[in-house]
């Protein structure tokens, strides 16, 4: 059971005893949302820590403003009431305050920005790719290509709720899921064969348009061996909903035996024309049962 | 000004060119937007209560759901309301002037965006409707993928809506620069009056931006160019900096009305000039020209260059300054004040709770590093509708409950109207705040169905928008009561707080609002 702690919504007026929360996984290196959760999933790659860790860190800044904001108001409520003070001042003006309230925010947005900039070129690129993984976005489904394995490639489509087996997540879970080896900086290239779509994981931190015409290209280094779920963020069309991403992780010893077998299984999808025909027809007829 | 004879009938309501009656008739159109586009959205949410399909089986109509909720909400509900609505009707009237500029231009602005809404209805319904969310992204929205007419009429539609928006903005600015009473001097002007004017502004920017990329597309469907299609050397992304381009100042566009409304009220219940008035104006002002350099903050994940994802956040982060600026304004006015809790003020400071919520939100949002986690979740969702989407409505509650007794001439009913406020901020809380929860956890926009560990905050939300609707249905039971009761509502409903034009004529307001040239230099009303 891994445990990362979030930190708290306690601004909530609506959810005040949110306090500090755990967001466990429900099984063992299942790196998904659980039910009831109220912050981010547990992290799988340094990218993820430090996002949540940056967001964490703002959290306490918002917090603090809102409180401040809330107690003023109350403040106002308790004390400037008609009753309570039947002759309002006339006070219209005074610098200072007006000097602080702008120079104090500024400080504030400085703070936050620089550490906010210092993520950002973190998680843009990896400067030592040690492989390479290509996602292409489909209407509805993803195919994976590894150039590195001699074009070794494969669709991963959405297991049906009838195809899925105990445990298996619905509406997460596919047939064929993307394996790479953890400990291993893997640059991810991305483009689209129709629409827009957007290769998101987030408890790995990516997220990332696939867009017709160009290539993206972001990375990740993954922590541990497990499972790691996404679903496709930008709308694109009729199934949008129901093309996941299920990304299994592996010691490297099990990532080289993997290419091995998988290179045998989808041996002819290397040859042109041969991928299959999307699965959206039987998808929606499913998932309108 | 020497007319007084006053039309009626079909002459009175079709061919008006009076701005009152032309802003009852924007209020009207918007009221009935906001039904259907409510209607929209609580279904969506009816849908999602629950994991698994219960309703809408069809995932194209849920698309088109999502796409018109957005375009309705945006350009039928609240622009027409704040700008075509209460600016029609008090702007003249706080400025000490007759009528707006154009008056017949007035009327055309307002049948251009009823013929709007009915094209966009028709989008609807025609070949399964536009899928395509209210950005309207190529290659989605292209012919390939969109084949049939529901874009093209979609795209029609805010053709005419952008029109109408453009034509009402000219006549906003032409009437403030030109027709202020004598005395009214640029910086005595109500702070309503100047959210109106850099409205007017943004929207004379914005509008032909979206209307040029709307025209692009249009081409690109119908006849052969390649703008926005990779295959014929267009791109997509291009699409996406216009749309953006309008797209940044609009929600701006919603909200600095709102800004002017709630520093009205906040003046009025206070008993008090507004604390800093010209750091108020300036910090709309700013607002509009900073919101101008912001956009692709909305495109942190298109695959933009590192440096540029860098100047973006730098910009955006710049807005929270002149915002806090005006939330520290506001309370400071009430700092010191003699306030009175009527309806009006309880919407004054539900709005500024949902600003500041939405308004923190926004910096997260900001920061490209950050906006990775949330790109697309219900956090965007939970944001934009606390900062924009909600913030907007409770405003427009607040300006209806200021003003209906100068409207109308009949006081609301005052407890029913408090009750009725507390239900609609309750509902609203709770059927936002928990998607921040939803979208922290990675729960993407814009899908019918959800994983299963989603349900628990998906049922607390649609629980919440049940709350709201308890709300909305009370405040049409408050209407029709105020309307039916009848109590008669003096010239000054709120007392010395109240130092604004409008106040200083009677309830109703009549057909011709001055009959003297109103003589600002003895009130100076503003300071
Ligand atoms: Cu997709």
């Amino acid at each position: 059971m891994k445990k990362h702690i979030i930190s708290s919504w306690i601004f909530s007026g609506v959810f005040a005893l949110s306090g500090i929360l755990f967001s466990g996984n429900a099984i063992a290196e299942e790196y998904r949302s659980s039910p009831w959760q109220m912050g981010f999933q547990t992290p799988g790659s340094e990218s993820a820590v430090r996002i949540f860790a940056c967001h964490d860190l703002l959290l306490y800044i918002e917090t603090a403003i809102v409180v401040l904001v809330l107690l003023l108001m109350v403040y106002i409520v308790i004390k400037f009431n008609a009753k309570a003070n039947p002759v309002p001042s006339k006070t219209t003006h005074n610098t200072m305050l007006e000097v602080v309230w702008t120079a104090v925010p500024i400080l504030i947005l400085i703070t936050i920005a620089i550490p906010s900039l210092k993520l950002l070129y973190f998680i843009d690129k990896t400067e030592e790719p040690e492989m390479t993984l290509k996602v292409t976005g489909n209407q509805w489904y993803w195919s994976y290509t590894y150039p590195d394995q001699d074009g070794l490639e494969f669709d991963s489509i959405i297991l049906e709720e009838d195809e899925l087996e105990a445990g298996q997540p619905r509406l997460l879970s596919v047939d064929n899921p993307v394996v790479l080896p953890v400990n291993t900086n893997v640059r991810i290239l991305l483009v689209s064969n129709d629409v827009i779509h957007n290769f998101a994981v987030p408890s790995l931190g990516l997220k990332l348009d696939t867009t017709p015409g160009r290539t993206n290209e972001t990375w990740t280094n993954i922590d541990k061996p497990g499972t790691y779920y996404g679903m496709c963020s930008e709308l694109c069309g009729v199934n949008h909903g129901f093309m996941p991403i299920q990304v299994r992780a592996v010691s490297k010893e099990d990532y080289a035996v993997w290419v091995e077998q998988a290179k045998q299984e989808f041996a002819q999808n290397g040859e042109p024309g041969s991928l299959p025909a999307s699965g959206t027809v039987k998808i929606a007829a499913v998932i309108s049962q | 000004m020497s007319q007084d004879h006053t039309p009626t009938g079909a002459r009175r309501w079709l061919m008006s060119t009076n701005h009152k009656d032309i802003g009852t008739l924007y209020l009207i159109l918007a009221t009935f937007a906001a039904v259907v586009g409510g209607a929209m959205s609580w279904y969506i949410r009816l849908e999602l209560m629950e994991p698994g399909i219960q309703y809408i089986d069809d995932f194209q109509l849920y698309n088109v759901l999502v796409t018109a909720h957005g375009f309705i909400m945006v350009f039928f509900v609240v622009m027409p309301a704040m700008i075509g609505g209460f600016g029609n009707w008090f702007i003249p009237m706080m400025i000490g002037a007759p009528d707006m500029a154009f008056p017949r231009l007035n009327n055309v602005s307002f049948w251009l965006l009823a013929a709007a809404l009915v094209l966009l209805v028709v989008a609807a319904l025609v070949d399964g409707g536009p899928g395509t969310g209210w950005t309207v992204y190529p290659p989605l929205s292209s012919a390939e993928f969109h084949p049939g007419m529901a874009v093209d009429f979609g795209i029609l539609a805010l053709h005419l809506a952008g029109a109408s928006s453009v034509l009402g903005a000219a006549n906003f600015i032409t009437t403030i620069f030109n027709m202020r009473a004598p005395g009214m001097t640029l910086h005595r002007m109500p702070l309503f009056v100047w959210a109106i004017l850099v409205t007017a502004f943004l929207l004379l920017l914005a509008i032909p931006v979206l209307a040029g990329a709307l025209t692009m597309l249009l081409t690109d469907r119908n006849f052969g160019t390649s703008f926005f299609i990779v295959e014929g050397g267009g791109d997509p992304l291009l699409w996406q900096h216009l749309f953006w381009f309008f797209g940044h100042p609009e929600v701006y566009i919603i909200i600095i009305p709102a800004f002017g409304i709630i520093s009205e009220i906040v003046s009025t219940f206070s008993r008090k000039p507004i604390f800093g008035y010209l750091g108020m104006a300036y910090a709309m002002a700013s607002i509009g020209v900073v919101g101008f350099f912001v956009w692709a903050h909305h495109m942190y994940m298109t695959g933009l260059n590192v440096d540029t994802r860098a100047y973006f956040t730098a910009a955006t982060l710049v807005i929270a300054v002149p915002t806090g600026i005006k939330i520290f304004s506001w309370l400071a006015t009430m700092w010191g004040g003699s306030i009175s809790f009527e309806t009006p003020m309880l919407y004054a400071f539900g709005f500024i709770w949902l600003f500041v919520m939405g308004g923190v939100t926004g910096v997260t949002l900001a920061n490209a590093g950050m906006d990775l986690a949330f790109h697309d979740t219900y956090f965007v969702v939970a944001h934009f509708h606390y900062v924009m989407a909600i913030a907007a409505i409770l405003a427009m509650f607040a300006g209806f409950f200021y003003w209906i007794g100068k409207m109308s001439g009949y006081r609301y009913p005052e407890g029913l109207a408090k009750l009725q406020f507390w239900v609609f901020f309750v509902g609203v809380n709770v059927l936002f705040f928990p998607q921040h929860f939803l979208g922290m956890a990675g729960m993407p926009r814009r899908i019918p169905d959800y994983p299963d560990a989603y349900a628990g905050w998906n049922y607390v939300s649609s629980i919440g928008a049940l709350i709201t609707i308890a709300g909305t249905i009370l405040f049409f039971y408050i209407v029709w009561r105020t309307f039916r009761d009848r109590v008669p509502c003096p010239a000054n409903p709120w007392g010395v707080g109240a130092t604004t034009l409008e106040w200083t004529v009677e309830s109703p307001a009549p057909f011709h609002t001055f009959e003297d040239m109103p003589d600002i230099n003895a009130k100076a009303s503003v300071e």
